[in-house]
C-alpha cells in the first residue's frame, strides 16, 4: 500500500517550529564591530519610540538555522523531484544556470535608483526582454512592471479602462468565460467593471452566439483563455476579435497557456488587443513556493500610450533610459522597474532555447498531453473530446461511481510519488481532472505517472476505501481543512 | 535542446500511439489561417557557456561596486551566506503554491513562521503569508480599509514613498476611492494640523510611513488616535524594516486607541537583495478583527486526522480561485520565496542581532550627520528623530552631484525629483554596510 515501483521508504525528519527551538545566547550571525564616535541611543531617537528587543523571537547558532530549514525542505515535493503536474500552472524545469545569472553581483546587488547611465546592461536586459516578448506574442510594446499574472490581468484591464475613457467612457463590463481562471472575474471588478458570464458549448469551446448576443455598447472588453482551461484552442477566437471590435470593445488575453503555442501561432496575429504572460509558467522562472512570479503584458498598437511608466527606451547613439514621460499612461502598478531578477532569468530561457527551441518547447508540450490523453481515456471520463493542446482535463465520473472522487485520486497519486495535477477545475467540469505535464518530462517519467494513474483507477474499483483514506506515505495525512478554517490559527502563540 | 529529454524515437513512438501522424498534426485544431508560418526572429540559441558569457557582460556594464548611499525603499544590508544557500534548495524554489499540504509541510510551516514573525516584529494580531511588495501592498491595505470602514476617502501622508503613492493612484482611482495627501512639517514629521483639518467621518483610514520617506521616524500611536477620533481606521507603512529592531511596532501602541489597525510594507531589508527593484516582499498585518478581510493567503495551523500537527492554507473563502468576483483581492500568488529569505534572515539574527543593526544603522547615520555638519557647508534639514536616512540639502547641488559620481560615489537619492520643493536636496542613506572610510570618503566628496 505504500511501497511501489517508484516509492519507497525513507528518513524524513521531524522538525520543531523555529519558536519552539533555542536558547538565549545563542548567535546566528555576526556583525563586525567598528569602533567611532556613538551619541547616547536616547539623544538619537525619542525614547518613547524605542523597543529594547522584539519579543519572541529565538536565538539559534547558524548551524541550527540550517539543520532548521533544511529538514523543513525535505517536506515539499518539487520540480527537481519529479513530475509536477498541475494544469495551468507550467511546471517545467527550471534551468540551473538562469539561477546562477540573476545572482550575479552586477544583477542582484544594483539599486534601482542608480543613474541610468551605471545601469546600461539592466536596462539593456529589460529591453532586450521586452521585445523579445513583444515578437513571441505578435504584440506591439510590453510591460514589464507586473509582478504576477494577476497583477498584469489588472494592468491589461486597466489600460482596457484608459483607452475607453479616452473615448469618453469607460464603460460598465467585461465577458468572462465560465471557464475561466478565477484571478479573471477577481481582476475585472478590482479593476471596476463587472463581470457577464459566458457559458461554453458543449465542446469545450467560447459560445461565438453567445459572445454576440452579449456584447454591445456597454462592454468594454472580453478576457479569453486561449488555449482555454481545458487545454482546446479557441477556434473563434478570430471571430469573437471581430464581433468584439465592431462593438467598439476589446480583447484581453490571459497567457497563462502560451506554453501550447510558443513559435506556433500568435495572439497578435488573431485579434488579441492584450494579453499578459506568466514568466513563472511559460519562461521557466521558479515558482519559489508560491512567487515571486512576474506578468508582462504585451498590447498591440492602440493600447501603447497607456502602458504603466516609465518605458525602457533606446537613444539613437545606442544608450537606454527609462522614459517616464507618458501623459496617457495608467501610472505605475509597482514601485521600482518589477521583478527584475525574474527578467533575468526569463530572457536566459529565451536565448537559451531560440526560436527553434521554443517552438520544440511548445511541440513536445503538446505532446506528452495527448500522449496522457491517449492512454488514460480508457479508465478517466474525458468529458469533452475536442482536440486539446497542452493540458488535458479528466472527470472523475467514472470512479465516482465507486464513491472515490477526484480528491481522493489526487491524494492516492501522492503514495505513488508524483504531485496531483490540478483538481476539480475548471468549474465547468465535475470533478475535473487537469493534466499539464510540459515539454520538460521524459517518456519513462510520463509512463510512470500514466502506470500509477492506472493503478489508481483500478484500486477505486477493487478497494476504494484505500484510496479514499490515501494518502498512507507522507509524512501527515489529510489535513482538518474545515477546523482549521473554522479557528484559525495564524500565528504561533507562548 | 538540453531542457527537453523527448528523443526522436521517443516522439515517433508517442505520435503512433496517439495516432498522428506528425508534430504538425498535433496543432490542427488552430485554423491554418492563425497559425504562425515562420520562425520566430529570436537571437540564436545559446549554449550554457555563451549564455554566461553574454550575461556577465550585461552585469559588468552595471556599477554595482559603486560606493552608494541609495535608500529610498530599497536597502543595502549584509545578507548571511545561508539564506542563499538555503533558498538554493530545490525543494523550495521549485516548488509550487502548497495546495496540496500533505506534500508541503516545509513551505507552509515556514509561511507560518513568517507570518509568527511578522506579527511579532509589527506588535500587531496577525500576518499575511507575504504580499508582491511594500507599493503594493500599501494599496492592499487601503482597499481593506475600504472594506471594512465602507469609506472612501483616505488620507496619505506625503511622506510615504512617492512611488507606492504613485502606485496607489493606479490602483484606486477607478474604484473611485479619493486619495488626499496632507503634508509634512519642518522637522520631517507629518503635518497633524493639515492631517485633522481634512478628517472627517467619511474618512475610511489615514496612511503614514514610518521611518518616513525622509528617514524621520512618526509617532504611530498619535497618528493612530487622531485616526481613530473620527472613526477612521490607522494604516502604518514600514518601507525599511530594519528599524524595527530598535523602534517599537505600530501594533504596540500602550492602549487600544494608540495601536494601528493595518500594517502593511516592505521586507528587502530581511536578507533580500536589491535587485534594481525586485523581486522584493511585501506583507499586510492587521488586528485579528479583520482576518477575514486581509488579502492574499494565510497559512493556519490544524491536524491531520491522526492528531498530528500540520499546515495547511487557510480562510481560502476569500481568495479568487474560490470566490471569484467576490474575492477580497485578485492576487493568486504571494512572494514566498522572498519570504523565506526573510524568514531565515530573522532566524539567523535572532533578536540580538536584529537589535545591534538597528542601532549600528542609527549610530552610522548619525555619525554622518554630524561630519557633513562639521565639515561641510550643506544643511541637514529635518532634525526629529531618524533612522539611518536623512536629507541634506546641498549648497551647490550640480557640483557635488557630477564630483561624487566621477570618483565613484553615489551620495544619495536626489529629491527634487519626488518634491519640487526640495530641489537640491539629497536623500542619503546609511546602514552597516558602510565603514566609517567610506562615510569619510562621502563627507569628503560632499565638502569638495
Amino acid at each position: 500500500m505504500t511501497e511501489n515501483e517508484r516509492s519507497g521508504r525513507h528518513l524524513s525528519l521531524n522538525e520543531r517550529l523555529l519558536f519552539e527551538s533555542g536558547s538565549p545566547g545563542r548567535r546566528g550571525y555576526e556583525t563586525p564591530v567598528e569602533d567611532f564616535d556613538r551619541a547616547p541611543l536616547s539623544e538619537l531617537i525619542d525614547p518613547e519610540l524605542t523597543r529594547d528587543s522584539v519579543e519572541g523571537m529565538p536565538e539559534l547558532a547558524e548551524s541550527e538555522v540550517v539543520r532548521h530549514f533544511t529538514r523543513l525542505s525535505t517536506w515539499n515535493y518539487h520540480i527537481d523531484l519529479g513530475l509536477y503536474p498541475l494544469g495551468s500552472c507550467t511546471m517545467k524545469y527550471n534551468p540551473k544556470v538562469n539561477e546562477r545569472i540573476a545572482r550575479l553581483p552586477g544583477f542582484a546587488n544594483i539599486h534601482p535608483y542608480l543613474p541610468e547611465e551605471l545601469v546600461q546592461g539592466a536596462l539593456a536586459v529589460q529591453k532586450l526582454l521586452e521585445d523579445l516578448l513583444a515578437e513571441i506574442t505578435g504584440m506591439k510594446r510590453v510591460t514589464l512592471q507586473p509582478a504576477a499574472g494577476a497583477h498584469g490581468e489588472l494592468t491589461g484591464l486597466l489600460m482596457i479602462r484608459a483607452w475607453h475613457e479616452s473615448r469618453g467612457r469607460p464603460r460598465k463590463f467585461i465577458l468572462v468565460p465560465d471557464s475561466a481562471h478565477g484571478t479573471n472575474p477577481a481582476s475585472t471588478v478590482i479593476s471596476g467593471y463587472r463581470t457577464v458570464n459566458i457559458p461554453s458549448t458543449s465542446s469545450g469551446t467560447l459560445d461565438l452566439d453567445a459572445v454576440r448576443r452579449s456584447v454591445n455598447e456597454d462592454v468594454a472588453g472580453i478576457m479569453i483563455t486561449n488555449p482555454n482551461t481545458l487545454g482546446i484552442f479557441e477556434h473563434e477566437i478570430a471571430s469573437i476579435a471581430e464581433s468584439m471590435h465592431a462593438h467598439g470593445a476589446l480583447v484581453y488575453m490571459d497567457g497563462a497557456n502560451m506554453n501550447a503555442m510558443m513559435g506556433v501561432a500568435r495572439p497578435g496575429d488573431f485579434g488579441v488587443d492584450v494579453l499578459h504572460l506568466n514568466l513563472h509558467k511559460t519562461f521557466s522562472t521558479p515558482h519559489g513556493g508560491g512567487g515571486p512570479g512576474s506578468g508582462p503584458v504585451a498590447v498591440r498598437d492602440i493600447l501603447e500610450p497607456f502602458l504603466p511608466a516609465p518605458l525602457v527606451e533606446r537613444a539613437p547613439d545606442g544608450s537606454y533610459y527609462t522614459d517616464g514621460n507618458r501623459p496617457q499612461s495608467i501610472g505605475r502598478v509597482k514601485a521600482y522597474h518589477g521583478q527584475f531578477g525574474m527578467h533575468c532569468r526569463a530572457l536566459a530561457y529565451i536565448l537559451a532555447m531560440g526560436a527553434a527551441g521554443l517552438r520544440e518547447a511548445s511541440e513536445v508540450a503538446v505532446l506528452n498531453a495527448n500522449y496522457i490523453r491517449s492512454r488514460l481515456e480508457g479508465e478517466y471520463e474525458l468529458p469533452y473530446r475536442t482536440p486539446t493542446l497542452h493540458e488535458v482535463v479528466f472527470s472523475d465520473r467514472k470512479q465516482a461511481a465507486n464513491g472515490v472522487r477526484v480528491g481522493d485520486i489526487a491524494k492516492r497519486l501522492m503514495d505513488y510519488g508524483f504531485h496531483p495535477p490540478t483538481v476539480a477545475f475548471p468549474l465547468i467540469v465535475s470533478g475535473g481532472i487537469m493534466i499539464e505535464p510540459t515539454e520538460t518530462e521524459s517518456r519513462e517519467e510520463l509512463d510512470a505517472f500514466i502506470r500509477a494513474m492506472l493503478q489508481i483507477a483500478a484500486e477505486c474499483a477493487t478497494d476504494p476505501d484505500m484510496v479514499r483514506s490515501s494518502p498512507h506515505s507522507t509524512r501527515i495525512g489529510r489535513v482538518d481543512e474545515t477546523s482549521a478554517a473554522r479557528h484559525p490559527v495564524l500565528r504561533w502563540t507562548w | 535542446m538540453r531542457y527537453i529529454p523527448s528523443s526522436p524515437e521517443d516522439r515517433k513512438a508517442m505520435l503512433a500511439e496517439i495516432g498522428l501522424e506528425s508534430i504538425e498534426d498535433l496543432f490542427s485544431s488552430i485554423p491554418k489561417g492563425l497559425r504562425l508560418n515562420r520562425l520566430l526572429d529570436l537571437p540564436p540559441a545559446h549554449s550554457e557557456a555563451e549564455l554566461i558569457e553574454v550575461f556577465e557582460e550585461w552585469a559588468q556594464l552595471n556599477r554595482a561596486h559603486a560606493l552608494s548611499f541609495l535608500g529610498a525603499g530599497v536597502y543595502p544590508h549584509r545578507i548571511p551566506t545561508i539564506v542563499d544557500d538555503l533558498i538554493s534548495r530545490s525543494d523550495f524554489y521549485t516548488a509550487y503554491t502548497p495546495y496540496q499540504p500533505e506534500v508541503a509541510q516545509g513551505t507552509l510551516q515556514a509561511i507560518f513562521e513568517f507570518q509568527t514573525y511578522m506579527a511579532q516584529l509589527t506588535g500587531m494580531d496577525v500576518a499575511n503569508a507575504s504580499l508582491y511588495d511594500g507599493s503594493t501592498a500599501l494599496c492592499e491595505g487601503i482597499l481593506m480599509a475600504h472594506r471594512i470602514s465602507q469609506r472612501r476617502r483616505f488620507l496619505i501622508s506625503r511622506a510615504v514613498h512617492p512611488e507606492y503613492r504613485a502606485v496607489l493612484e493606479t490602483c484606486s482611482k477607478r474604484l473611485g476611492l479619493e486619495i488626499e495627501l496632507f503634508g509634512y512639517l519642518e522637522n520631517g514629521r507629518i503635518d497633524e494640523a493639515s492631517l485633522a483639518s481634512r478628517l472627517g467621518d467619511d474618512v475610511g483610514a489615514v496612511a503614514i510611513q514610518s521611518p518616513n520617506f525622509f528617514g524621520t521616524i512618526e509617532d504611530t500611536g498619535q497618528l493612530a488616535e487622531l485616526a481613530h477620533g473620527c472613526g477612521a481606521l490607522a494604516i502604518v507603512n514600514i518601507a525599511e524594516a530594519a528599524s524595527l529592531g530598535v523602534l517599537k511596532g505600530p501594533g504596540a501602541g500602550d492602549s487600544a486607541n494608540r495601536q494601528a489597525d493595518i500594517v502593511v510594507g516592505e521586507l528587502q531589508s530581511f536578507g533580500v537583495h536589491m535587485s534594481f527593484g525586485g523581486p522584493h516582499v511585501g506583507f499586510v498585518a492587521s488586528r485579528k478583527d479583520y482576518v477575514r478581510q486581509l488579502p492574499g493567503r494565510l497559512v493556519g495551523m490544524g491536524y491531520d486526522g491522526a492528531g498530528k500537527r500540520a499546515f495547511v492554507l487557510t480562510l481560502a473563502t476569500r481568495e479568487q480561485h474560490i470566490r471569484r468576483a467576490k474575492a477580497t483581492s485578485n492576487i493568486c500568488t504571494n512572494q514566498s520565496l522572498c519570504a523565506l529569505m526573510s524568514t531565515i534572515y530573522l532566524a539567523a539574527l535572532g533578536p540580538v542581532g536584529l537589535r545591534e543593526i538597528a542601532v549600528d544603522n542609527v549610530q552610522r547615520a548619525a555619525y554622518a550627520r554630524r561630519r557633513i555638519s562639521e565639515e561641510t557647508s550643506h544643511e541637514i534639514l529635518f532634525n526629529g528623530s531618524r533612522f539611518n536616512e536623512f536629507v541634506v540639502r546641498v549648497s551647490n547641488f550640480d557640483k557635488v552631484w557630477k564630483a561624487s559620481l566621477s570618483d565613484g560615489i553615489v551620495p544619495g537619492v536626489p529629491l527634487g525629483r519626488f518634491y519640487p520643493e526640495l530641489d537640491g536636496t539629497l536623500l542619503v542613506c546609511v546602514t552597516e554596510t558602510h565603514s566609517i572610510e567610506h562615510i569619510d570618503r562621502l563627507v569628503r566628496g560632499m565638502a569638495a
